[in-house]
């Protein structure tokens, strides 16, 4: 199926991060995308002042393998090594829509046909839900990138968003796929190791166990929230039910209640669409703000790894030096290669903190904006939600 | 008629012969015995008697008119109690002009089910509910009084107005289901919320219980429902108990039902029978159906208030855990704020069940009771046909006893072609009498059904719009 995502619902989903796209010397956006059963094809589309690139203007066609692929390059890249790497996007999952699909699919026979048609809308929805998050959260990726001084200069980067053919030839292998499940047993020996390490300079003493500390709460809540908010989804559904039932009982009731039965069948049905809205509105406020920045929490905590190695390898050259100084042999190649690791430490030491700072500020933001955005939302809701009921109080009691 | 009851006095002249098994009392004139009050009129129960063994055995074992005509010689020790003479006092009324009368009568009577109190220990204890009856109505003696009882002896109530008064076509609304599950865990002792809960939802149901059966106006009147409301000490209604003698007849008897349900085949003359048949079978189908998906509703509802619980605990710590101050407090207040918010969850929660979901199960209950009144006609029906066929019989054997010589069989024919003469037409009239009470038992039912509706409908939207207007108050937090 092709869906795309429509304008006016675009600039309410893109509000995770803040404002990235507003540097007109390289402008990004996924204006379409097309879904083919599992598969999501994403145009990546760029506007750019810039000389390094061939044109202006350009589109390509990009799968999300492709996305994990710059990602991924990005994190080997030595250089980057100081910088918080923007986290990857996550495959889009269409899993829970299909499956309830095929729910509903089952239990078509024990309901009425409005109620199957409302259902599958709302199922509909869902998948058209998901299909804008995905892309959602692709663009964000391209755009932190475009806004970063130094990655969006990135060569790789560059070539994700021109090369106008399949990019597929520069993608993992199966070596590197397993190179990738190695490096992922590394981190977890970092992890041992950051928490080991003695720490030299009180920033990042406290940033350390800051994030650390914040990552653990953060994950709970994202799955908290996301707990919550299919509860209000469920409660949504259980609305359609009970709209249909009484829109069958008002059919065939003969009494002064047939009004009643209507009136009520048609506030069940409005109500639905507004408790789904809320749910809708917390999911992408809340739910989907702390999924990201649980992400790239993840993000820096990588940074101080790399920090922590060079902090590693520096010591360990300092050992080999004095080694060197014993034996009276390599002491030159030992006081350079002691020399390197002090610079690269020293670099990603500087270009951390900075990196770290600016996140900070970052998340701050965010945070407000989504909140308040959210709580202004649910007030509108509530709002909307009581003029239905009261008005139908009314039409009733004047019956 | 011309009849005499017990105590030899004449029915008053006049006044109306109302053969209902239910209302022998309200013939006689001035008696005050019980036992004379309560014997039926000689004349119409002994033949009524001798031809119902299908109906229901006598489950009562309270001092209550032996109504149902299988045991008519119930004679019972007389009570004390003041409120026999209120009864005493409506002799000359027919059942039809009582329940004209009742209606007249502003309907004022208030009664609640409070204070539950567990009573003993182990798996003997039991629950005593107080029940408070607030009322101006003569019927009774005093204005605000209450008594202990417990949920057997609602029972035993229910199953003495069943059998009193199903048959002959009044719905009788049904008593709280039992429950074996909820009621150990009472007894067991636990105290957690689950049991709290169960407690509260039977005394609720039991306090509906009891509004509605007095709201009928034969019922009310009824000496077993003064009893139950008045009367300080009741005797225990063994007989409800599940594996009792009178439990497993109560058994038999209803395959008995389920068996005659399949083969009695009727003539409907009556257009009205059938469309309101009908009518209550699409009506059970659909509340059935609501109900689930309410109870779906309140379970979903209860998931959401925990889920936002759990959610308000992480997000407290997690403003705990953030260093910069102002989003720590944003956090810490978006905590608080959806904290409140699954208090009224959980509120809500309880309206869609109290005023919503519960309605809904008392009327799919109420519904089994009016399809068992339209299955009595059909019983009542079928005996008036089997009636018919053996006078045939009867007719049928005297006529080829006239050419043989045997005076006594012959006289013995013509007797129990007589006997049979006079089944037929108290079954045509027991017939008649059905139909007309259940139409206007029907009648009453939904007018009854459309006030209780729209009563709680209203009620159940005001409950929607408090919960959002606190959920509004609550998401102004952000402005500060």
């Amino acid at each position: 199926m092709a869906l795309t995502p429509d304008e006016g619902d675009r600039d309410k989903v893109r509000s995770v991060s803040v404002d990235l796209n507003n540097d007109a010397s390289l402008l990004i956006d996924i204006p379409d995308a097309l879904c083919e059963r599992d598969k999501v094809k994403f145009t990546v589309h760029t506007k750019t002042t810039l000389r390094n690139f061939q044109k202006p203007e350009f589109s390509v066609p990009r799968q999300h393998e492709d996305f994990i692929w710059l990602h991924d390059t990005l994190v080997e890249t030595e250089e980057y090594a100081g910088l918080i790497i923007p986290p990857a996007p996550p495959k889009p999952d269409f899993e829970s829509p299909r499956e309830k699909m095929h729910k509903l699919g089952e239990g078509e026979a024990s309901m009425t046909k409005e109620e199957y048609a409302k259902m599958k809308q709302e199922l509909e929805a869902e998948y058209l839900a998901v299909f804008k998050k995905t892309v959602q959260v692709h663009e964000v990726f391209l755009q932190r990138l475009s806004s970063h001084p130094v990655l969006s200069r990135d060569r790789n980067f560059q070539i994700f968003l021109e090369y106008d053919q399949d990019l597929s030839v520069r993608r993992k292998n199966a070596k590197e796929v397993f190179g990738g499940f190695f490096k992922n047993m590394v981190k977890s020996a970092d992890e041992v190791l950051i928490s080991g390490i003695k720490e030299v300079d009180d920033f990042f003493d406290q940033e350390k166990t800051f994030l650390l500390d914040y990552f653990s709460k953060i994950k709970d809540s994202t799955a908290k929230a996301e707990k919550m908010t299919r509860s209000h989804k469920s409660v949504a559904e259980d609305y359609i039910h009970i709209s249909a039932t009484l829109n069958s009982l008002s059919a065939e009731d003969t009494t002064a209640l047939k009004q009643h039965l209507e009136k009520l069948s048609d506030l069940f049905e409005k109500l639905r669409k507004v408790e789904a809205r809320v749910a809708s509105d917390q999911e992408l406020k809340l739910t989907e703000l702390l999924r990201y920045y649980m992400r790239d929490i993840q993000a820096a905590k990588d940074l101080l790894y790399r920090r922590a190695r060079a902090l590693a390898d520096y010591e360990n050259s300092n050992k080999a030096l004095d080694k060197a100084r014993l034996k009276s042999k390599d002491v030159v190649q030992a006081q350079e290669h002691q020399e390197q690791c002090l610079q690269k430490f020293n670099k990603l030491s500087e270009s951390g903190k900075k990196e770290l700072t600016s996140f900070k500020g970052r998340r701050v933001v965010a945070f407000r904006k989504n909140l308040i955005e959210m709580a202004e939302l649910e007030i509108k809701h509530a709002k909307n939600n009581m003029s239905l009921l009261q008005s139908c109080i009314e039409l009733l009691k004047s019956n | 008629m011309g009849g005499v009851c017990k105590m030899g006095q004449k029915y008053k002249s006049g006044g109306k012969l109302v053969e209902n098994s239910a209302v022998y009392w309200l013939c006689c004139m001035g008696c005050l015995s019980l036992s004379a009050l309560l014997a039926p009129p000689t004349e119409a129960t002994e033949e009524v008697s001798l031809d119902s063994p299908e109906r229901e055995p006598i489950l009562s074992d309270g001092p209550s008119p032996a109504i149902t005509p299988v045991t008519p010689t119930a004679l019972i020790a007389p009570r004390a109690e003041p409120n026999v003479i209120m009864v005493s006092g409506m002799f000359e009324q027919s059942l039809d002009e009582l329940e004209e009368e009742a209606a007249g009568d502003s309907f004022d009577i208030q009664i609640s089910v409070s204070d539950p109190e567990k009573v003993g220990d182990g798996m003997n204890a039991y629950m005593a509910y107080k029940v408070t009856t607030k009322t101006s109505l003569t019927v009774f003696s005093r204005n605000d009084f209450s008594v202990k009882r417990r949920f057997s002896d609602f029972l035993g109530l229910h199953s003495k107005l069943a059998s009193k008064y199903m048959h002959i076509g009044y719905i009788v609304p049904p008593a709280p289901e039992k429950s074996i599950v909820g009621m150990t865990k009472v007894k067991v002792g636990k105290e957690d919320l689950s049991s709290t809960e169960f407690v509260e939802k039977r005394r609720s149901a039991l306090e509906r219980y009891l509004m509605r059966t007095v709201k009928h106006p034969v019922l009310l009147q009824d000496p077993d429902v003064l009893q139950f409301l008045e009367s300080s000490e009741l005797p225990r209604a063994v007989s409800t108990q599940a594996l009792s003698g009178a439990g497993i007849l109560r058994m038999v008897n209803r395959a008995a039902d389920a068996v005659n349900r399949m083969t009695i085949k009727m003539n409907e003359a009556d257009v009205w029978f059938e469309e309101k048949q009908q009518q209550f079978e699409n009506l059970d189908q659909q509340l059935r159906k609501l109900h689930g998906s309410v109870e779906a509703l309140v379970c979903h509802r209860k998931e959401l208030s925990v889920n936002t619980a759990s959610f308000a605990r992480s997000a407290a710590m997690l403003g705990n855990s953030e260093d910069h101050t102002a989003l720590s407090r944003a956090l810490s207040q978006l905590a608080e704020v959806e904290e409140k918010i699954d208090q009224l969850h959980q509120e809500q929660a309880y309206a869609d069940f109290y005023l919503f979901s519960e309605l809904l199960g008392d009327y799919v209950r109420l519904i089994t009771a009016v399809k068992a009144v339209f299955e009595n006609r059909m019983k009542t029906w079928s005996k008036w046909q089997d009636a018919q066929l053996m006078l045939q019989k009867k007719r049928e054997a005297e006529s080829k006893l006239q050419f043989t010589n045997k005076p006594d069989k012959l006289q013995q024919a013509k007797d129990e072609i007589k006997e049979w003469e006079a089944k037929v037409q108290q079954g045509e009239r027991d017939f008649e009498q059905i139909s007309k009470t259940i139409r206007k038992e029907v009648g009453r039912f939904e007018k009854q059904r459309v006030n209780d509706f729209k009563v709680a409908i209203i009620k159940y939207l005001e409950s929607l719009v408090q919960t959002q207007q606190q959920v509004w108050r609550e998401s102004d937090w952000a402005a500060l």
